[in-house]
């Protein structure tokens, strides 16, 4: 490898993709080229740095200074004067909110302070399409530790160890996972990878496989030689174009390198991995509704037992992982399980990736221990509510968690924690709310996503959730009645307790939590007609201040019902029988004479 | 078996694409996302020859394509407009987003404009949280559009 000076590391993830990073990698490129620099400066695309709020990003290394929402024309100032000159561009540097300083190294800000990655290790410092990059951080050396120097039972003897949970949401013991499907008897095993990452608002997967593809190849190779397995299969979505270009081409070079093969390594074992792509079904999360549908068939799930450990994929054993377990693997072999299980909490080990977004000033990809509050992540990692709000809900799990409140704020996050409050790990969504957000609105929405993604098998949760959202639907339409949040609690629970699969007996969650902590709420909704967030339209009424009207006439002229009269210059009336509610004239009043109560 | 409008030509790159994957039946996921690409939706008629090539009853190919959300058997316009509805995105509000493409195209979610330019549809989630709301039309993805700024997009395709 060409040594060199300086590397110059734009972010390649989504987000700061669809903010033209590719463009300022372009420009970046070619001005170091025609300075005769190329000798000098390495120009890289990397995985994502998390700080997503304020991409594109840039680093410079070794120096590691940061800049925050680069456009491709700043690559000029980029190179001639930090480059070449030597001083830094002051004006793309991240500016502290609280004393307005700029703040160079991204170890001092308050965004990364608090962070810990360990399965986004190499996520913003390696080129994830150059496999070299990746063996220079440690690649493959425990692969190669396990399989020159470990048997099989050893490793899964560090795993189980380690306290390594699934990260995908359920937090089943990786280790005992390796083990049931080692000790299941076939001539064919497979290892899965289920990367269909399909809560709204979440990517922390995507993140890991465009950043550093890498690491779940390897964790697989691992899990194979644990199990007994030489078939692997990653189980992707396929609106993840940018990942699965990265993830092939890295399957391709770990071939080229016989780390992926037969023989792997000159020993006995043999490992490849496939790609099979979903299709846009949530459902297809659940690990037997996936293996059905990578069979070739609508996913649907299965009741358990048989586990797939014992009877998955075509009826052999499978083993079944989420990306971010597989991409902590290759870390907790070369560190070792007490390393590991040093990190986090008493029953829930290790880091916790979570996307964090929504009401939140620093939107963004974050890693930290188990244990941190939530506190912790919203006011420091977070940077606190959006446009100094009020906060008032975080939520966690996505559609099958819950909302938690300001009183919540102080539990330390882990698995056991998150349900004991009413909510859940899930595979690490984390969206925050202000004031301004109706949290039976909410409840629906999540509610309008489960009746989509109900694949329709079993009753309570293709008929039970539909009948939920009508409730919730009747009470923001403002016809709700108090026997109505009664029915919404004891649906609810038949729900849970008789769907099929983790998809149904999850999905009353969002409705469970907002009872519980927002019932005030829902009594305005009921008894009152009301709604506080000024959210459901149906419980509003729109009225001209007599005040500030000054007679314009711009709100009549641009109401689509006209339910507004008033003479020029004198004062306009809104009638509230005609009235749609559409807003129309609160958008257009220059003299903020439209209220809304 | 039904009339097969497609031409000579189509066909036979269909059926390559169902030989190319060796007819296996597991994987008619895969087949349908290149027949997709192949021609942008998927008709009956294309659901047919697939269920012939690979075995298996053309009710099983329908029940496939019906139950995941990405396959579609409706064409789609020339400009696809997505709106994603993750929940970032809702909370920072798309639906407000939505609703003024409603109003500008006149089309409902799930529809295509009567001149085959627009068509309107809902994600869940790009991953691109930071920008939220999120549009996508096309290929191209437009970051914290407000419901003001829907007129520019529509008007970039309309020139």
């Amino acid at each position: 490898m060409a040594k060199y000076k300086m590397h110059v590391l734009v972010c390649g993830g989504t987000g700061c993709h669809a903010s033209q990073s590719d463009l300022l990698l372009d420009n970046l490129k070619t001005i170091v080229a025609d300075k005769g620099l190329d000798n000098e400066v390495q120009v890289i695309a990397t995985g994502c740095f998390g700080f997503c709020e304020k991409g594109p990003i840039v680093k410079i290394m070794p120096d590691n200074t940061f800049y925050t929402q680069v456009t491709p024309e700043d690559a000029r100032e980029i190179i001639e004067e930090h480059l070449i000159k030597g001083r830094k561009v002051n004006r793309l540097l991240y500016v502290d909110p609280e004393n307005q300083e700029h703040i160079a190294d991204s170890k001092h800000m308050g965004f990364y302070k608090k962070q810990l990655r360990i399965a986004l290790r190499n996520c913003g410092f390696i080129d994830p399409e150059n496999i070299d990059e990746y063996i220079a951080r440690d690649g493959y050396e425990a692969m190669a530790k396990c399989l020159t120097e470990m048997t099989p039972q050893q490793v899964i003897d560090v795993m189980k160890k380690s306290g390594l949970r699934g990260r995908g949401g359920g937090g089943f013991p990786t280790g005992l996972k390796w083990e049931i499907t080692n000790r299941s008897v076939s001539d064919i095993k497979y290892v899965v990878c289920n990367a269909d990452e399909g809560d709204p608002g979440a990517f922390m997967d995507r993140s890991i496989l465009e950043g550093d593809p890498h690491s779940v190849i390897e964790a697989m190779a691992i899990c194979g030689y644990c199990i007994g397995g030489e078939h692997g299969l990653v189980y992707i979505r396929a609106e993840y174009p940018l990942a699965i270009n990265r993830l092939k081409i890295a399957i391709e070079q770990a071939r080229e390198y016989g780390l992926l093969g037969k023989n792997i390594l000159g020993s006995d074992f043999s490992f490849d991995i496939e790609l099979r792509y979903g299709a846009g079904a949530f459902v297809c999360g659940e690990e037997t509704a996936l293996i059905h549908s990578m069979e070739g068939y609508r996913g649907e799930p299965t009741v358990k037992p048989p586990f797939p450990s014992v009877s998955g994929y075509f009826e052999k054993p499978t083993n079944v992982n989420n990306v971010e377990t597989f991409a902590n693997v290759p870390v907790i072999i070369n560190k070792g399980a007490e390393w590991f299980s040093s990190i986090g909490s008493e029953k829930s080990k290790g880091t916790k990736v979570f996307a964090l977004a929504g009401k939140i000033n620093n939107v963004g990809l974050i890693e930290v221990p188990m244990g941190t509050t939530l506190r912790e992540v919203i006011y420091e990692i977070g940077g606190g509510i959006k446009d100094g709000k009020k906060f008032k809900a975080v939520q966690t799990g996505g559609p099958s968690g819950g909302c938690l409140t300001e009183k919540h704020l102080d539990v330390p996050i882990d698995y056991d924690n998150l349900i004991a409050s009413g909510s859940m790990m899930g595979s690490g969504g984390m969206i925050v709310m202000d004031e301004d957000d109706c949290m039976v609105s909410v409840a629906k929405f999540y509610l309008d996503f489960t009746v989509e993604e109900s694949c329709g098998k079993c009753s309570p949760c293709r008929i039970g959730n539909k009948r939920l959202y009508e409730i919730l639907d009747k009470i923001t339409q403002g016809k709700g009645t108090r026997e109505d949040i009664d029915r919404l609690r004891n649906l609810s629970t038949v729900i849970k307790d008789t769907a099929l699969c983790g998809l149904g007996q999850t999905s009353p969650n969002p409705v469970l939590s907002t009872i519980d902590n927002f019932w005030d709420e829902y009594i305005e909704h009921v008894t009152d007609k009301k709604c506080r967030s000024g959210q459901c339209k149906a419980l509003l009424q729109y009225f001209i201040d007599a005040e500030n009207c000054v007679g314009c006439t711009a709100c009549a002229r641009n109401c689509p019902v006209n339910a507004i009269a008033g003479e020029r210059k004198g004062i306009h009336v809104i009638d509230q029988t005609t009235c749609i509610k559409c807003g129309a004239c609160m958008e257009k009043c220059k003299f903020n004479a439209v209220y809304i109560k | 078996m039904a009339n097969i409008k497609l031409s000579a030509e189509k066909l036979d790159e269909l059926k390559a694409i169902c030989k190319s994957f060796k007819n296996d039946k597991g994987e008619l996921i895969n087949v349908l996302h290149k027949a997709q690409g192949l021609f942008g939706y998927l008709p009956a008629e294309v659901q047919e020859v697939i269920a012939k090539e690979l075995s298996v009853s053309v009710a099983h190919v329908y029940g496939v394509v019906s139950f995941y959300s990405f396959f579609t058997m409706l064409p789609k316009g020339e400009y696809p407009v997505s709106i994603c509805l993750g929940t970032a995105c809702y909370v920072r509000g798309a639906e407000k987003v939505i609703d003024e493409f409603k109003r500008i195209l006149n089309i409902n979610v799930g529809e295509t404009s009567p001149d085959g330019k627009f068509s309107l549809a809902c994600l869940r989630c790009v991953g691109a949280c930071g920008l939220a709301p999120v549009v996508l039309v096309g290929e191209k993805v437009y970051g914290r559009v407000a419901p003001d700024g829907v007129k520019d997009i529509v008007a970039e395709y309309t020139k």
